[in-house]
Formats: C-alpha cells, sequence, structure tokens
C-alpha cells in the first residue's frame, strides 16, 4: 500500500492502541459465547460454581420433551415460511431487476423491504389484533403468516445482488436461441443465482428459528418455539441444561452462517 | 419480459405485506383510538383516552392530573437507544479503521468474526450476559479475585441492558462503517499529512467527513430496533425499567390494555418513521432497501 518503506511507528495511517483496543473488542465479542459453552459442560448443578467435566446435561435436554416438541414447531414454522419467503422473494427480485420501465418499481422495493424498516414489536402486535379480528385461532398458521412476512426481505437482499451481480448476455443468449422464458429461467438464470438464493433461504432460515418478539406475542395453542421455551426456562432460573441447550444453538448457528458465507465468498467469485 | 408477469411476480409480495403489515398497522390505528374492552380486547368507540393516559392520570376526583410516568419510559428509551448507538460508532470506528488496515485475507476472516456472533440466537447471546453478569456470577468473581470488594448487582441495572444492547447491535454498526472507511484513499491521508496535518487532525477533518455515509447507515440500524427492544430490558433490566417495547408487551400480555399498548406503539412507530425520513432527506441515493 505504501510506496515508500515506513516502520510501523511512523506509519501516518495507524493511531496509537487501535490493536489493542481490536484485540479487547473481538474478545468481548466472543467472552458470552465461550462462557456459556464453557459452562454447558459444569457437572454442578450451579451454573457459576464449577463442579468438574460433565456431558450429562447434553443428556438431560436431549430427554426434555418440552424442548423437544418445541424443537418441532420452531422447525416446521421455518421450512414452510421459509420456503414461502424465499419463492415470493425470488418472483419479486426478478421482476425487480429484469422488467425494463417498471411502474412503482420504487415503492414496491420499498414494500418487500418493509419488514426490516419498522420495529419487530408494532409488526407483532399489528398480526395479533388482526388475528384476533380475523378469529384465526390456529397458532402454526398465525406463526407462518407472521413469520413469512419478516423473512422475505432476509431472502430478497441476496436473491436481488445476485441478479444485479450477474450480466445479462446469458439470459439474451437463451433467447436469442429461442428458449422460451420458462426454459430460459430454470436453464440459466436460476443456475447462476442459486447461491444467491440459498443464502437469501437460509438467512430467512435463521431468522424464523431465532424469532423471539413476534412469537412470544403470538404464543397460543400449544404453538411455542425454542426461543420462547427457553425464554420460559431462563425465566425459572439459570441452569446448565440451559447452557448445554444453548450450546447446541450456537454449534447450528455457526455452522449455517459459515455455509453462507461460503456461498457468498463463491457467489462472488462468479460474479 | 411479459406484462402478466409483471404483475404476477410482484402480486404475492404485495399481498402478503398489505394483509400482514399495511392494514394490521391501520388497525392498530384504529385500536388507539378504541375504547378499552370490559374483558381485555377493546370495543369499536372513538375514544382518546388512551393518548391522554400517556399524559395525564385521573386522580381521585376524576380531574386530570399531569403524570409523567410514561413520558419518563419514553425519555428513558430515547436516551438508552441514543447511548447504546454512540457506544457503537465509539467501538466502531477504530475497529473497522483497524481491520481495513490488514492484509485482504485477514479483513475476510476478521469480518466474519464479526458477523458470526449475529447468527447465533438473539435469546442466547442475551442469556449469556445474564450468565456473566448475574449474582455471583463471572464477573463478580472475577472482581473479588482481584481483591475487590464483596460487590453484587451488576444485573437489573441499566448498565447491564445497555451492554446486552450494544452487544446485540454492533455488527449492524461495523459492517456500514468498515464498508466507508475500507474505501478511503490512503493518499488523502498522506496528503493531510504532507500538509502538516496531525493525526487528529487527520481524524477530524478527513477520516471522519468520509466515514459519515456509513456511520449514518450505522447508527440508523442500531438506533431503530433499540427502540423496540424487548428482551433486553426483561432480561437483563429485570423487568424494572420498562422500556417501550416492554411497555408494549405488558399491554399485550398481563395488563390487558390493548388500546393503551396500540397507542403506545403507534407513537413508537411515529418515532422511527421519523428517523427514517430525515434520514432519506438527507442521504436520498444512499438507499439500499428503498426508502
Amino acid at each position: 500500500m505504501t510506496r515508500y518503506p515506513m516502520t510501523r511507528h511512523h506509519d501516518i495511517r495507524s493511531y496509537p492502541g487501535l490493536g489493542p483496543l481490536s484485540l479487547v473488542f473481538f474478545l468481548w465479542l466472543y467472552l458470552p459465547i465461550v462462557v456459556v459453552v464453557i459452562y454447558s459442560f459444569n457437572d454442578n448443578r450451579l451454573v457459576s460454581v464449577w463442579g468438574g467435566f460433565s456431558g450429562k446435561w447434553y443428556l438431560v435436554a436431549l430427554e426434555n420433551k418440552a424442548l423437544m416438541s418445541a424443537l418441532e414447531i420452531s422447525l416446521k414454522v421455518a421450512v414452510i415460511s421459509t420456503t414461502c419467503a424465499t419463492l415470493i422473494a425470488l418472483l419479486a427480485a426478478m421482476v425487480l431487476t429484469r422488467a425494463p420501465n417498471l411502474k412503482f418499481r420504487r415503492v414496491s422495493e420499498t414494500m418487500v423491504n418493509l419488514p426490516l424498516l419498522l420495529p419487530e414489536i408494532v409488526l407483532a402486535v399489528a398480526v395479533l389484533i388482526l388475528f384476533s379480528q380475523l378469529g384465526l385461532t390456529n397458532g402454526l398458521v398465525k406463526l407462518v403468516l407472521a413469520h413469512t412476512a419478516f423473512c422475505t426481505p432476509f431472502a430478497f437482499l441476496p436473491i436481488r445482488a445476485r441478479l444485479q451481480g450477474m450480466s445479462l448476455d446469458f439470459e439474451e443468449a437463451a433467447r436469442d436461441l429461442y428458449a422460451p422464458p420458462l426454459t430460459a429461467f430454470r436453464r440459466v438464470t436460476l443456475p447462476m443465482i442459486l447461491p444467491g438464493v440459498f443464502a437469501g433461504a437460509m438467512t430467512a432460515f435463521v431468522m424464523s428459528m431465532d424469532d423471539f418478539i413476534t412469537s412470544n406475542l403470538l404464543n397460543s395453542g400449544g404453538a411455542t418455539t425454542l426461543p420462547v421455551y427457553i425464554f420460559s426456562l431462563i425465566r425459572q432460573g439459570t441452569t446448565p441444561e440451559l447452557n448445554a441447550i444453548s450450546t447446541l444453538l450456537i454449534l447450528a448457528s455457526l455452522i449455517l452462517a459459515t455455509l453462507v458465507l461460503i456461498l457468498n465468498a463463491r457467489a462472488m467469485r462468479r460474479g | 419480459m411479459s406484462k402478466a408477469f409483471r404483475f404476477w411476480g410482484l402480486a404475492p409480495a404485495w399481498a402478503l405485506m398489505i394483509l400482514t403489515l399495511i392494514v394490521p398497522i391501520l388497525i392498530v390505528a384504529g385500536v388507539s383510538v378504541a375504547e378499552r374492552g370490559a374483558y381485555g380486547g377493546f370495543d369499536w368507540a372513538f375514544d382518546l383516552t388512551s393518548y391522554r393516559q400517556i399524559l395525564f392520570t385521573e386522580g381521585w376526583t376524576d380531574a386530570l392530573e399531569f403524570d409523567p410516568k410514561y413520558l419518563w419510559i419514553i425519555a428513558r428509551t430515547m436516551l438508552y437507544a441514543l447511548t447504546t448507538t454512540v457506544i457503537c460508532v465509539a467501538l466502531a470506528l477504530p475497529v473497522s479503521y483497524f481491520i481495513a488496515q490488514q492484509s485482504a485475507r485477514v479483513k475476510i476472516i476478521l469480518i466474519y468474526l464479526v458477523t458470526l456472533p449475529f447468527w447465533v440466537s438473539m435469546i442466547v447471546r442475551v442469556y449469556a450476559w445474564l450468565i456473566i453478569l448475574g449474582n455471583d456470577g463471572i464477573l463478580e468473581r472475577v472482581y473479588r479475585l482481584f481483591g475487590g470488594a464483596d460487590v453484587s448487582g451488576f444485573l437489573f441495572t441499566s448498565g447491564a441492558m445497555i451492554t446486552g444492547m450494544v452487544y446485540s447491535y454492533i455488527p449492524l454498526m461495523v459492517l456500514p462503517v468498515y464498508a466507508s472507511v475500507e474505501k478511503i484513499d490512503p493518499a488523502l491521508i498522506e496528503a493531510s499529512h504532507d500538509l502538516y496535518g496531525s493525526r487528529w487532525v487527520t481524524l477530524r477533518r478527513v477520516i471522519l467527513p468520509l466515514t459519515a455515509p456509513g456511520l449514518m447507515a450505522g447508527s440508523i440500524l442500531v438506533f431503530v430496533p433499540c427502540l423496540g427492544t424487548v428482551l433486553e430490558p426483561m432480561l437483563l433490566g429485570g423487568g424494572k425499567q420498562l422500556m417501550m417495547g416492554t411497555l408494549i408487551q405488558t399491554q399485550f400480555g398481563g395488563a390487558r390494555n390493548w388500546p393503551f399498548g396500540a397507542a403506545i406503539a403507534m407513537v413508537l412507530l411515529a418515532f422511527v418513521v421519523l428517523v427514517l425520513l430525515i434520514n432519506a432527506r438527507r442521504m436520498p441515493r444512499q438507499s439500499e432497501i428503498g426508502l
């Protein structure tokens, strides 16, 4: 970067203390996660008193029926909402990036991204009142509808970025070779934007699995999701079992995050 | 692209958002001026009691007395959200600057490390701070280990809440700030130095103005969710210090005063829309998400 040799001390771009400060920042960022993971192996019933290494809390957690049924609800809601949100986002992104002279383009983009702009608690209250007015009582349906709405922008943004990033030449070539629009999409566009679609779908999935505010407010009719159940456990007091559950969740998130990162990196390299 | 697809491609997104956002928010606005139902819920009758309740309380003689109880909650929400944003700026600026100075490979790794905790479930991240700050928790033990007095009570304080909020939202600040810092041409900093600008002057006159778009974007991304935050005040604040998000939630839970909850939600929504509008006017071209 620098065109003439400079020792670090005289590098005008560096400020004193930046390195140590950043180090402390990263330690602080990971301290809570590391603490939870370490204490999940604590043999003692008391969370903060170390009683030796043990994996027994994982067994306790896996045998917890309420936990497993909450996980099942969360997975059901997340899979259905992610599928709906990704399809809706994909359709919208295709039109918004490919249709020339589209009317209402700007307001349509705002519309798709609206859940990102507004505070979740307001949206949660809004759907709660709507569902009560409609007399909708099925907890699962309520959750799927609400989750689909706030997951859509998370699916939309990576898909749109991918569509904007790819060259139009391939689609033009397909058209020149008389490919019908659907064939061109299926054989040319879709394979090229697939990393973006996957990244969007996975982000939407994580957002749905993580959601607390909306799911907590809509919690009724046996539709308790995993975060809502964990919240009720925390309310009863901290236990090593809670740490084991948290650690399993952390592990799942890290795997998903790494997958998304790899997909994004690959998408960027190809684009 | 056919005309039909232009319509049917966007129709599901519009339908979804109108059905689950626009219409419900209009209903909330309606409920906020409705009458409180006898058994919870609400009755459709025009009544401004809920908004009056934010400012006044009815005394023994049915006379209205000014009561700043809820104004305090609104003010506290603003103050905590602002404090969180300022701390996030103070952390994100030096850290982003440090990351931008590294080699391309290290940059990618460090940015990955910044985003990684954000993927971890929100409730788990807040819970982790409960263990650290809690009674007889890690922080108290460490403090005692270094010979500190027998302290307790880190938890259930405003400090605990703000720590949790900064921790929850810091990646939303670092990413846009880093994007701005990374784009700064090193030649500009060298030029400032050649013109006898000290590091401080360079920071103030060169780096900060060039980072302003990122700082602004990051501040919006942190400030807005902080206004409506629920988990941190409930778990780390112990539910004693209400914020607007928790106040709204209690009205739809235990307290069961839907019109009042809806009124507070409208106030919160008004603040957020105000922030977004100010931002849209300041930087009309910088909008990624169409506002």
